[in-house]
């Protein structure tokens, strides 16, 4: 009887096993002809210390989606995964999206992630685009990984560039976060613009994560730094910011997209931003029409104003979108179909959205488009001439 | 039949049960996924999840080496698999250049991975194991974040008159046809993805089969004396530092294995990925597993790698039911209830099978 017992609950175990693999397998013949809506994937740091990020994007694409649902033709949905800013689970997203149906992709919020997988989808004829994956090896990574942001050569070139062009100050000082891509990216191509322009960089500070609570702010100082550029995320902007202030020594300071969320910490004086440059291709107070109603819409989902992550999401939805409609896609197409109408219209589209007017996309997948300079002023963000 | 069933006997002994269950369950799931991935009834969730646990897997038996039979803490094994999944990808690139058989390029990479990865543990290890109490988790953890940071820093290019070191900045001075396989922060890019699931479960099998053979010699019985009792150990004539840095050396060459699987797995690679947390969880499945016990690390990797995954459909709440997981799996393997109806369960499974044991 026990035997028999134990025979039973072994088959049992077998066959629920056998289900499991049978479920997924259909889900994943159900991937190839589409289905009634356009799948778009993607996946994102929703948890971690790169969380906002990936929230912003997935905020701003819910938005995108909402809106084009709701003018009733091609139907999207929209599914971003949480890969904790992270290459392995990037790959372990990219996989389940694939068994969800994928049909086109927002690729990864992040750079790191972005390169991890970006191949994946080259290999299995995935259209791509990501929103916010700034180092130009992930467009490099195949013919149809497309980008919506600027690379971050053309940063650090555009603000050697403007520093040079409006005489902010020729002796230049250099924070750099030496385990951070998108950091060591636009510092290098800035310092060699720099150069170019006949700037001088006085001296440049390299940190880590590990070590970015103290700035020796008296470095710059010292150096007799009329301008302090800051290639890197908001956070570390702030300390230093707040290290020189500390001193009394008020440069220019200079930052580039990472920037983007300074105004927004809670507990944050913005006053001590007054004056402060920075590259955006997006400006949430800006006045047209289509800025306001995003703005709207994102702060009535989260409760805070949406910074240029968000509006690059918003973009990449819009983006395929007007790639779809202009190439005649239908919903129940495969996903290879639907890469090459993609790579087909995408040559010729021309796309005005939140982060930049009629932009367009060259051979290499990346975007052509206007880096725009702001200042801040009274704790606002105007464009800078 | 006779020497057929003699043989069972032996291999299902009380010397070489836990070998033979860990030998078994390993080729067994190999044999059901590889079928199912034959079949065509697999998941890419599932496919893509094979390599890492893999690598995971045997990162996790080799940190079981040294805190389940050594018993000294070891806080650095993302760092050995940072360098074995980095020079490994490297050797690879190397080697792809004048050997055309992936399978070769695969292992000997797998072997510059590991024995660059000993070299460290000989060269952190001989000064420090000479230390008693924690210092070696401390130095173990230094040692992490030193590779970590070097590897932050690093520039390595392949041209055609060979390799390329460059440290802080990009001055490889490559030829025009030369490719940057490391690139600092960015990390390393690797050209062709090597590693196969039937690679890395041949590695568990090689760890397993190079564990067990130590364990049970000599050396490994010495190296159980040395934790047991190292005053007693030493009185008796053995050479208790010797045996410390033989395991510690032997752990960090299957960790850089281990790495090197895992990098050549990934079309990209980063630094910031080997840091403390990741020695964390690799510790967390030894621990889980159970110390000395390999059978029990190789389920709780698996284990501890497929729930976050299976868990995506609470969104939001993944990570909080993820570590609710965790605190009642460690709860439970240590409720003495439970763990008595496990043993009549056990009880019970042997009754199933009287003749074996009467024999």
């Amino acid at each position: 009887m026990k035997k028999l017992l134990v025979v039973l609950l072994s088959v049992l175990c077998v066959l629920s096993l056998a289900g499991c693999s049978g479920g997924s397998g259909n889900g994943d013949a159900g991937s190839g002809d589409g289905g009634t809506v356009v799948k778009i994937g993607g996946s994102g740091p929703l948890s971690g210390p790169a969380a906002q990020y990936g929230i912003a994007v997935k905020t701003g694409a819910e938005i995108a989606v909402e809106e084009i649902n709701a003018l009733g033709g091609l139907q999207f949905e929209l599914n971003v995964l949480d890969d904790e800013h992270d290459g392995e689970k990037a790959a372990n997203c990219y996989a389940q999206l694939t068994d969800w149906g994928m049909d086109v992709s927002m690729l990864c919020v992040t750079t790191g992630p972005s390169l991890a997988v970006a191949d994946m989808y080259q290999e299995d004829g995935v259209f791509a685009m990501t929103p916010s994956g700034s180092a130009p090896d992930i467009i490099a990574k195949g013919d149809h990984i497309f980008r919506m942001c600027f690379a971050d050569p053309e940063q650090g070139v555009a603000a050697a560039d403007y520093i040079a062009a409006k005489g902010l100050g020729t002796k230049v000082f250099v924070f750099t976060k030496s385990d951070d891509e998108y950091s060591t990216g636009v510092a290098a191509s800035f310092k060699e613009e720099a150069a170019a322009k006949g700037l001088e960089v006085v001296g440049e500070y390299l940190f880590t994560s590990d070590n970015a609570t103290d700035f020796p702010a008296a470095q710059a100082q010292e150096a007799g730094a009329e301008v302090v550029f800051l290639p890197l995320y908001y956070e570390d902007d702030t300390r230093i910011i707040k290290a020189c202030q500390d001193l009394g020594y008020n440069p220019v300071f200079f930052g580039v997209d990472g920037f983007d969320g300074a105004l927004e910490q809670e507990g944050v004086d913005v006053a001590m931003f007054e004056g402060v440059y920075y590259l955006t291709p997006f400006a949430y107070s800006a006045p047209d029409e289509a800025t306001q109603s995003f703005t709207a819409k994102f702060n009535e989902k989260v409760g805070y104003n949406p910074n240029q992550f968000a509006a690059d999401g918003y973009d990449v939805v819009y983006a395929i979108y007007n790639a779809l409609t202009a190439g005649g896609a239908t919903a129940d197409m495969a996903k290879e179909e639907l890469n090459v109408i993609m790579m087909e219209q995408f040559k010729t589209l021309s796309y005005s959205g939140l982060t930049g007017e009629n932009m367009t996309w060259d051979a290499s997948g990346a975007v052509v488009k206007a880096p725009l300079v702001f200042r801040i002023e009274n704790g606002a963000l105007v464009a800078a001439d | 039949m006779k020497k057929i069933e003699e043989t069972l006997k032996k291999l299902f002994s009380n010397q070489y049960r836990q070998r033979t269950v860990s030998y078994l369950i390993v080729v067994l799931a190999y044999v059901i996924i590889e079928t199912a991935i034959r079949t065509g009834n697999i998941s890419n969730t599932i496919k893509s999840l094979l390599i890492p646990t893999c690598s995971y897997i045997v990162a996790a038996l080799a940190l079981n080496l040294l805190v389940g039979y050594l018993g000294d803490l070891c806080l650095g094994q993302a760092g050995f698999m940072a360098v074995g999944a980095f020079f490994g990808v490297v050797a690879a690139a190397f080697f792809a250049k004048y050997i055309s058989s992936n399978v070769l390029v695969l292992i000997l990479a797998i072997v510059v991975g590991g024995v660059l990865s000993g070299a460290c543990g000989a060269l952190i290890g001989i000064p420090v194991l000479k230390l008693q109490g924690d210092y070696l988790a401390i130095v173990t953890l230094a040692f992490c974040q030193i590779i970590k940071t070097l590897l932050l820093n690093l520039y390595v290019g392949i041209d055609s008159r060979g390799l390329h070191f460059s440290f802080i900045t990009d001055n490889t001075n490559m030829d025009p046809d030369g490719v940057l396989v490391i690139k600092g922060a960015i990390g390393a890019n690797v050209t062709k993805k090597l590693s196969s699931f039937t690679a890395g479960v041949l590695l568990i099998l090689f760890a397993l089969f190079v564990i067990y053979n130590l364990i049970n010699s000599r050396h490994g019985r010495a190296i159980q004396a040395c934790r047991d009792n190292r005053i007693a150990a030493s009185s008796v004539g053995i050479p208790v530092n010797k045996y410390k840095l033989l395991a510690f050396v032997v752990s960090a060459i299957l960790t850089g294995m281990a790495g090197t699987l895992y990098g050549l797995g990934f079309s990209s690679l980063k630094a910031s990925k080997f840091d403390f947390n990741l020695s964390i969880l690799i510790l967390v499945y030894v621990v889980l597993g159970g110390l000395g016990n390999m059978t029990g690390t190789i389920v709780s990797t698996t284990l501890l790698l497929v729930i976050p995954e299976a868990l995506r459909a609470f969104n939001d709440y993944r990570m909080i039911i993820y570590s609710i997981v965790l605190i009642a799996v460690m709860l439970i393997s240590n409720n003495a209830t439970i763990m008595f109806y496990l043993k009549r369960c056990k009880e019970y499974c042997r009754k199933l099978f009287p003749k074996r044991r009467t024999e």
